[in-house]
This record gives structure tokens, sequence and C-alpha cells, in this order.
């Protein structure tokens, strides 16, 4: 080995690996067998991008094995298999907002926006398809109902989501009680949405009567889904900000309330909000507990103590389930996918917003 | 300290302490009630199943022989979604946390967590007009050559609406639960004992499974517990996806339904007995779910450094 010239050296240690073209030959050979397999079998793109992705794997992997050996043979495989879940996992995201804006764009109009679906009939949905004219009704009732469900729900959840994280931080001692409450918070988390809908509704019932459904109903059913994620977020929120404001302001004399009130709550601010925010996108989406507290409402109700009541989501439910003119659905169709799309902007906005909120005002800690 | 004004001002200041923790600790107790409230006020509308002759419940042979099919059609739905979300968000988390370049896995990490930001209607939807009209093809193929195993079972469905495609909708929604939660586990591997694994000439896969997969699998163990939760009580997804029916071993024929959907279908129409009837199966499915979560919220607790994730 000693004696080998400096060329032949190097060769030595790379000696027993694959040259870096070699995954690119292998991924050509898997693309071109893939392709004449599915037009053996009928062509069609999805058939051929999996089968070319499962030669390709196996492929690289025998070739690696022969090449390199058992061990780094096993380690490509893992890494085309992670590297495999990731694309797996895009696919449905990319596919259904692909799918929302494609169906959901075509319906989305000023008068989709501004009108109810008051008087829309199946007759009119049958009169629009078979005259080519444009769809009638819209969304309005539903945006109008998801707002005003959403901000008493928020209404609702802060003040005790707030007051409870600030009790957890601030006078816990982490006594029992607090470790109930922590632990319990978390197991919240879990409640399905429909059970917290099925909460609100027997609540309702036994105070008012069986059969009340209202907007404040679906309020305090989201509040249920929305008091643990704005506890957790506030609670994390008010455990980073540092002991020394907190034991400055003591210091100065000021008690503990209003230390609470004007330093602590004050420093962790952006964070509490953008916790909020998210929490408030968390239940604008949700549907089951609205179908079983405020019915279903086609027109506009501008009040949450009385009467049903229609949101987002839930109209795009009942459009699909049952289309306003059940010989004609597209328009019915067509009306869902553009709420649906009203519904993923509102998502995203929140999402963004929030992360905005939590970039602008960074917490303001020493860390 | 003793001076008139401040002696004057102290009960004032004493009593907003007072009032303020009072209200903390009050929002505190509250949530608890919240809970409490939840199982008490369900158990007191489901309470006339209980006395009701079984001939009237829906079926006709008693609350249990009714309850049954549905338990067992939601487990098997979220069974199908655990089985193919937790291997893939694993495979995702580790993507991001070991395998993406470093510069770009933050932002890999915002896309997947998107996944999580779509409301469970627009995946219902999705499910029934783009997934489910996809899948019935495939369905017919499995019928047809794999027809000989019970749950692939002909003749198969020919919309597609069938558990298998409320089960896969339901994973690609449990999905971003498990890969988050397992991410920040494997971020929070020693970075000593990989660097140990790989001075010691341990390859990426070697080094994965000798020092991040024992360290995290507590943490994956409750990864999957909390997906299963979400996937348990999952309700637009299945009753817009399935075409729900009786209890059938054949995943690719329409029939199963689960609870949630379930009460979703039915709760609007319902009164009287019905209405205690779909109370009380709303019962059942929060014990299930309370349990599993129980189970998973135990297991992350006995690793306090994980309580972050969720």
């Amino acid at each position: 080995m000693s004696s080998s010239t400096l060329q032949k050296r190097r060769s030595q240690l790379t000696k027993g690996r694959l040259p870096g073209y070699a995954v690119w030959v292998v991924l050509g050979a898997a693309v071109v067998l893939a392709a004449a397999v599915s037009a053996l079998v009928g062509f069609n793109v999805f058939a051929w991008a999996v089968l070319a992705a499962v030669f390709f794997v196996l492929g690289a992997t025998l070739v690696t094995a022969a090449a390199e050996g058992s061990r780094k043979a096993a380690d490509s495989l893992m890494t085309y298999l992670v590297y495999g879940s990731f694309v797996i996992a895009l696919l449905p995201l990319l596919s259904v907002i692909w799918t929302v804006l494609e169906r959901g764009l075509p319906g989305l109009s000023y008068d989709f926006l501004f009108t109810s679906m008051n008087g829309v009939t199946g007759a009119v949905d049958n009169a629009s398809v078979e005259n080519g004219t444009p769809v009638l009704g819209g969304a309005y009732h539903a945006i109008v109902g998801t707002l005003q469900i959403t901000f008493w729900a928020t209404l609702v959840s802060v003040p005790i989501g707030l007051l409870a994280a600030v009790y957890l931080v601030e006078y816990g001692k982490g006594g029992a009680l607090d470790r109930a409450i922590t632990f319990f918070v978390d197991v919240m988390t879990g409640i399905p949405s429909i059970v917290a809908g099925l909460f609100a509704a027997a609540l309702f019932a036994l105070v008012f009567g069986p059969g009340t459904r209202t907007g404040f109903v679906a309020s305090v059913a989201l509040s249920v889904l929305m008091i643990p994620v704005v506890v957790r977020s506030t609670e994390e929120m008010l455990r980073i900000v540092p002991n020394e404001l907190r034991e400055a302001s003591y210091a100065l004399g000021v008690r503990k309330w209003r230390t609470i009130l004007k330093v602590v709550v004050p420093t962790a601010i952006s964070g509490i909000a953008s916790g909020v925010t998210l929490a408030i996108a968390r239940v604008v989406g949700e549907t089951a507990p609205i179908l079983v507290t405020a019915g279903f409402a086609s027109s506009i109700n501008l009040n949450v103590f009385q009467g049903w009541m229609s949101t987002l989501p839930t109209f795009i439910y009942y459009q699909i389930l049952t289309p306003t003119s059940p010989t004609n659905i597209d328009p019915s169709t067509q009306r869902a996918w553009a709420a649906a799309l009203i519904l993923i902007i509102m998502v995203m906005l929140l999402n963004v917003v929030a992360r905005l909120i939590a970039r602008a005002f960074a917490p303001r800690t020493s860390r | 300290m003793s001076t008139t004004t401040l002696t004057r001002s102290d009960p004032a200041g004493r009593s907003g302490d007072r009032v303020f923790s009072a209200a903390a600790l009050g929002a505190g107790v509250l949530i608890l009630a919240v809970l409490f409230g939840v199982a008490l006020f369900l158990i007191l509308q489901a309470l006339p199943v209980a006395g009701a002759d079984p001939a009237e419940i829906t079926g006709g042979e008693g609350f249990a022989a009714y309850i049954f099919p549905i338990v067992v059609g939601t487990v098997i739905a979220a069974a199908i979604a655990l089985l193919l979300a937790t291997p893939l968000g694993i495979g995702v988390a580790l993507f991001i946390s070991h395998y993406a370049p470093r510069r770009l896995a933050m932002t890999f990490g915002y896309v997947v967590d998107l996944l999580a930001a779509i409301p469970s209607v627009v995946y219902g939807a999705w499910g029934y007009a783009v997934l489910a009209p996809r899948l019935a093809t495939g369905y017919g193929w499995l019928a047809e050559n794999l027809g000989w195993i019970p749950i692939f079972a002909g003749p198969a469905s020919q919309t597609g609406k069938t558990i298998l495609t409320a089960g896969i909708v339901l994973a690609v929604m449990v999905l971003p639960i498990i890969t988050s939660l397992s991410r920040e586990i494997f971020l929070q591997t020693p970075t000593l004992h990989e660097e140990a694994a790989l001075a010691m000439g341990a390859t990426r896969l070697e080094m994965i499974r000798m020092a991040v997969l024992p360290f995290a699998r507590n943490g994956i163990i409750s990864a999957a517990m909390l997906g299963l939760g979400r996937a348990l009580g999952e309700t637009m997804a299945v009753a817009l996806v399935l075409s729900g029916g009786a209890l059938t071993a054949s995943l690719i024929q329409s029939g199963n339904q689960t609870i949630a959907a379930e009460i979703a279908l039915n709760f609007p129409e319902a009164f009287g007995l019905r209405l205690s009837e779909l109370i009380a199966a709303g019962l059942v499915l929060f014990v299930i779910t309370l349990v599993v979560n129980i189970i998973a919220r135990w297991i992350i607790g006995r690793h306090k450094e994980f309580s972050g994730a969720n």
C-alpha cells in the first residue's frame, strides 16, 4: 500500500464506494422501466410515478448492497424511505389546496359573499342550470354566523383561559389542585369536538328546555375546545417571563395583582395574542359542535341568543350532503367549494397573523 | 411604613389582590368543573336510555347491541388511520429533524403544520369529491385479486365511500399531530449521543436506531396515542366520506359507522329517546377518548421535558 502512487492512493480511499452519478443512473433506469411496465397494464401517470419510486428504491438499495455492503444499503434505504414519507405527506396537502382553489374560485364572487341562501330553492338552482345563468345564493349568512359564534366563543374563553394560566403560573404552588388543573387541561385538548357540542347541547337543554339551539350554545361548545389551547399557550408564555422583572416590581412595593397586570402580562402579550389567534383559527373550522348546537339556517340571523344559525363549515357540510336541488347538484357543489375556499383563507390568514404577531413583538426576555 | 396615607390605601390594595387571586383560582376551578360538567350532563341526558325498553332502542335489541357495531367501526377507522400515519409521521419527523438540509428544515416543519390548519370539513369534502372516486378503481382491483382476504372481500364499493377511505382521510388529519410531537422529541436527543455513535463509525440509520429512537420511544408512543384520540373523535371526515351501514369485516365495501359520524348524521333530526341514545353514544366516545388521552398524557408526564409538545 505504501508503494502505490498518488493516483492509486486516492482510488484506495474511495474504493468500494459508488460514484456520485450511480444514483441518477438507477433513477433513470427505474423511470424507464416503470414507464414500460405501466404501459403494459394501461398507462396512467399515478401508477407510473408509484412504480418508478418502488423500482428506484429497490434498485438503488440492491446496487448499494452489491457495491458497498449491507450496512450502507440499509442506510440508503432508510434515507429514501424518509425522503419518500415527506413527499407522501405533501401529496394530500397539495391535493387539498389545489382542489379547493380549482373548484372554489369559479363560485367566488361579490354576490356569493354578500347574499344569503334566503329564498334560494331547488327550483332556483334548476333554473340556473337549465338557462345557464349564474348560480344564485351565497354564504353571507354563514360568514356572519361564523364571525358571531367565534366572537362570542373568544369572549367566553379568553378571560377564563388567561386567568387560569395566571393562576397556574403566578399563584400555583405545585399542589394537588394545580397538578389536577394542568393534567385536565391537557386531557381537555383531546376532547372530541362533537362531545363538546353534545355537552353544550345537553347543558342548555337542561336549563332552557330540550331543543334549545342558538348561536350562543355553539359558542359555549367552541369555548370548551378553545379554553385548553388558550391556557396552554398563555402558560408557556408566562413561564418565560424572567423572574427578575417580578422581583423588581415587588421591590418597588407594587402589589402582586398589579405586578401581574402591569409587568408580567404586558411582557408576554405578543405570545398570548398569537396563542389566542391560533386558538381562534382552530375553532373557526369546527363543524361537528355547530351541527348539534346551532342547527342550520338559510337566512341571516344577527342574534346569537335566539334562533338557528349557520356557519361556513355547516354550510359546506349541508350543501354537499343535502344539495338544495337534488336533481341538479352542481350549484350546491359550487357553493360548497367556494365556501371552503373562504374558510381556508380565513384560517390561513389567522395563522399568518398569529406568526406575524409573535415575530413582530417577540417576547422581551433576557434569554 | 406606618404613615396614615399608606395605611389608608392598604385595604384597597389588599382587596385588589384578594379579588384577583380569587378570580384566577376561580378560572382554574371552572375548567375542572367544565370537564366534570361534560361528564355529568352527558350522563344526565343519557339516563333515559338505561331505563328504556330494549325494543324501543334503535335496532330493537337494547343499547349494547346498538352501540357495539359503531364502537367497533370507530376503532377500525382509527386503527387504519394510526397504522398509516404512525410510520409516515415518524418518517416525516425524522426527515425534518435529521435528514433535511438545516436551513430548510424549519420551513418544511411549517408546511407539515399547515396540514393541521385545514378544517376537518374541508378534508371531508376532499375525501368525498376527490379521494373516494380515485380509490374506487383500486378497490375494484383489490376485490378481484385479493378478495380471498376477508378485509378485501368484494363486491367493492363503486363510489369508494368505504371505511378504508375514511381511515386514509383520518390518517392525513392525524399525521401533523404525530409529526410535530415526534419531531420535538427527536430534536431533544442529546447531541453527544448522536455524535458518539457517528464517531464510532455508525451510519446515519444506525445512529438513529442507537441514539434517537431509544430516547424518543415514549414520546413516539404518546404521539401515536394523541393521534389515536383525535382519530377516534373526528366527525366530519367520516360523516362525509363514509356511506355507513351495518358492521362488515370488509374494508372496501360500504358499511360500518363510527360513533362521531352516527351522532352528527342523526342528531339534527333526533328527539326524545333517540336523542338520549345519541348522547349516550357521545358519552361512550368521551370515555374512550378520555382513557386514551390520559394514558398518553401519563406517558408524556413521566418525561417532563416532553410536556411542551402539543
